[in-house]
């Protein structure tokens, strides 16, 4: 049962990809290390720390993909799961600072000490075990997501409203982290970061570590997200995006499968999170931003919605885009950014991926038909053999629920 | 007839879209077994008795039992299916972006919970269900093709391949003969007949020669409740039908 529900996490397109991938995270880190400086090959310690960040972004966006291309639901705060992770890790980091802060504290973390804290909060202890803070990466942003999603999707809240209340989510906690009071640095966050494991955060080995680390994340969480997409589960999930009602009719508890597939993303935005917290050093509130999540929405959409090939590669074009021009022309750069969502989003509505590989089949089945009227005997019917073919970036379903709000009827 | 005895019972049900009444006192009882087709202009209120049974609509008052004892207007959609019921839409509703294979497969009767099909792998048994099927809705050579490249009436018959697949007691099939061309609707009233040897069928429809060929005891609705119920003959004759049917 088991080896089957992996099995079906590969085919020639994953192959290239993981091939790629797996590929970058030797590769990447040996030309840092290995090659001497003056090499045209060596690979400056800041570009693996960069790729490494693009990582992370990476599987932020998969798990969005994951939710909104395979599930219709459309989040606009998955930036807080990613910051919940992300404050996860910085606690631990913070904790393993011991004495070599400003004021010296042993166990206080220095804004503790000048908030003039005496004992550390409660909901601090534990997080200087390493173990500790990895569970937390994951069950906090899952447990939120869990208790958030078991009432939003009960009471059957879809669409744009379920947008907005995921916006609403992550604003409020952002207005929550920037509170003094709630233990987590306010404003400033957490940073001044020392170690990771005992490994110098600044030091190269250690770079090209977390870069190694969040590559193989990547991997990890793409092949699970295959898994489920390509199990049955994914059909349903694919079959709620389409016609959220009717799988109700078949018997499908649609809330449960949301309820299943948003937690998990939630989790792996959290790991994200948690792997991009040590590579820039910093995790302050501006993390929780409502802009963040629609960012992230943006990478996927220009990716292709509905392949998670096409998520990891939006983030990555996207933000190389991003480096480069606020680097060169800071000024436009959100200006380039909108103007790209609408051009994808009239032009190349199943975005890059999604396009390639429509084009790919409909070529095929071009040259199939061709091939059968010369006379050969395969019949021209070969299908897209997708298991779902891959999403608009627009989708609108109308929202059913009880008296009122009926599916429109069409005219008898 | 009592309602231990029944498949479906409604007494007396009642729903109002503010405060319009689309049922109206609506009592209607269907024996295990039975075919039973039900015409009535449009805005009868037909769809939704089907809402209201289904689950997608609450009665603001009024009874429906299934099965003799299990009140349904507690249940929801999904659970109502699972008791038995299936439900073909009026507007063919299949899932566009899956294949005609995929779209049987996801109807199956099978676990349906998130962690069954996480780790379904599907075995023989269903894979002959499924070529069954097509074979019966004759879609064998369309397996591989997406739902969003069929034509209407290949739809409609995915649709009822799909029900079939639920394995239901009951089957509500509404207007399964819309849009359908004259060749097609026979061989549709034919399928019908098929299903209704082995299954509980309520069948919606406008087109007379349609009902006529199920042959089946007729129920009239009107503003929402039963005008006349009957054999076909028996509805026509009487002068209310027709003064529903050819306006006033
Ligand atoms: N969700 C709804 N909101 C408001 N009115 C509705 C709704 N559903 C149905 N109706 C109205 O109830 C009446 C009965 O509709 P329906 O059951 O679809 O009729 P039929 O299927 O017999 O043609 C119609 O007048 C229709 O406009
Ligand atoms: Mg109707």
């Amino acid at each position: 049962m088991m080896s089957s529900f992996l099995f079906r996490a590969m085919d020639a397109r994953a192959g290239i990809f993981l091939a790629i991938l797996g590929a970058a995270i030797i590769l990447v880190p040996a030309s840092n290390l290995l090659v001497p400086e003056n090499s045209p090959f060596h690979v400056p310690t800041y570009a693996v720390t960069l790729m490494g960040k693009y990582l992370t972004y990476a599987l932020l966006a998969l798990a969005v993909d994951l939710v909104w291309g395979y599930c219709g639901i459309l989040s606009l705060g998955h930036a807080a799961f990613f910051a919940l992770g992300g404050y996860a890790m910085g606690m631990y980091l913070m904790r393993q600072i011991g004495t070599r802060g400003v004021y010296g504290d042993p166990i206080l973390p220095d804004f503790m000490v000048f908030l003039n804290w005496q004992d550390l909060p409660w909901y601090w202890s534990g997080f200087d075990m390493f173990w500790f803070a990895a569970v937390m990466i994951l069950l906090v942003p899952g447990a939120l997501a869990f208790i958030f999603g078991w009432f939003a999707f009960r009471s059957r809240v879809t669409g744009v409203y379920l947008s907005i209340i995921t916006q609403a989510l992550t604003y409020a906690l952002l207005l929550a982290f920037f509170r003094n009071d709630m233990g987590f640095g306010g404003n400033n966050g957490l940073t001044d970061f020392k170690d990771i494991l005992g490994f110098d955060i600044q030091a190269d080995t250690t770079r090209a570590g977390l870069f190694a680390a969040s590559g193989l994340a990547l991997v990890v969480c793409f092949l699970i997200c295959r898994a489920v997409t390509r199990s049955k589960l994914g059909k349903v999930l694919v079959a709620v995006r389409d016609a959220e009602s009717r799988t109700r009719f078949l018997g499908y508890r649609v809330e449960h499968y949301k309820l299943f597939v948003w937690t998990l993303s939630a989790m792996m935005a959290g790991i994200a999170g948690a792997l991009y917290v040590p590579q820039v050093g910093i995790i302050n509130p501006g993390e929780f931003a409502p802009a963040n999540s629609i960012e992230v929405v943006i990478w996927v959409a220009v990716g292709g919605r509905g392949t998670l090939v096409g998520a990891v590669l939006g983030a990555v074009l996207v933000n190389f885009a991003k480096t480069w021009f606020t680097a060169a022309l800071p000024d436009i750069w959100l200006f380039a950014l909108g103007g790209l969502f609408v051009v994808v989003t009239l032009f190349l509505p199943k975005g890059i991926v999604g396009t390639i590989s429509g084009g790919w089949t409909a070529l095929r089945q071009r040259k199939i038909s061709s091939d059968y009227e010369k006379g050969s005997d395969e019949p021209p019917s070969t299908p897209p053999q997708s298991p779902s073919a891959p999403a608009n970036i627009i989708h609108c379903e109308p929202v059913a629920r009880f008296p009122g709000t009926t599916k429109p009827q069409p005219a008898e | 007839m009592a309602r231990a005895s029944s498949l479906l019972y409604l007494d007396g049900v009642s729903v109002s879209f503010d405060g319009f009444k689309a049922l109206n006192e609506l009592s209607l009882t269907i024996a295990p077994g039975e075919m039973r087709a039900i015409i009535g202009p449009n805005g009868a209120g037909k769809t939704t008795m089907m809402d209201v049974i289904t689950g997608k609509t609450r009665p603001d008052s009024g009874d429906v039992y299934f099965d003799g004892a299990v009140d349904l207007t507690g249940e929801d959609e999904a659970s109502i299916a699972e008791l038995g019921i299936g439900r073909k839409f009026q507007k063919p509703t299949v899932f566009e972006s899956h294949t005609v294979w995929d779209n049987l497969e996801l109807a199956l009767k099978a676990p349906r919970e998130p962690f069954a099909t996480l780790f379904h792998v599907i075995a023989n048994g269903e894979k002959k269900r499924i070529e069954s099927l097509l074979d019966l809705i004759r879609l064998g050579n369309k397996r591989h093709e997406l739902a969003a490249n069929l034509s209407h009436g290949q739809k409609q018959w995915l649709e009822i391949g799909m029900l079939l697949a639920q394995d239901p007691k009951l089957l509500l099939v509404d207007e399964p003969a819309a849009g359908m061309t004259d060749a097609e609707t026979a061989e549709t009233a034919d399928l019908l007949k098929d299903i209704a040897k082995d299954h509980s069928v309520v069948v919606v429809e406008h087109d007379m020669a349609f009902v006529r060929s199920l042959g089946v005891k007729v129920t009239v609705l009107h503003e929402g409740s039963v005008l006349a119920e009957g054999s076909l003959d028996h509805v026509s004759a009487d002068e209310r039908v027709v003064e529903v049917y050819l306006g006033r």
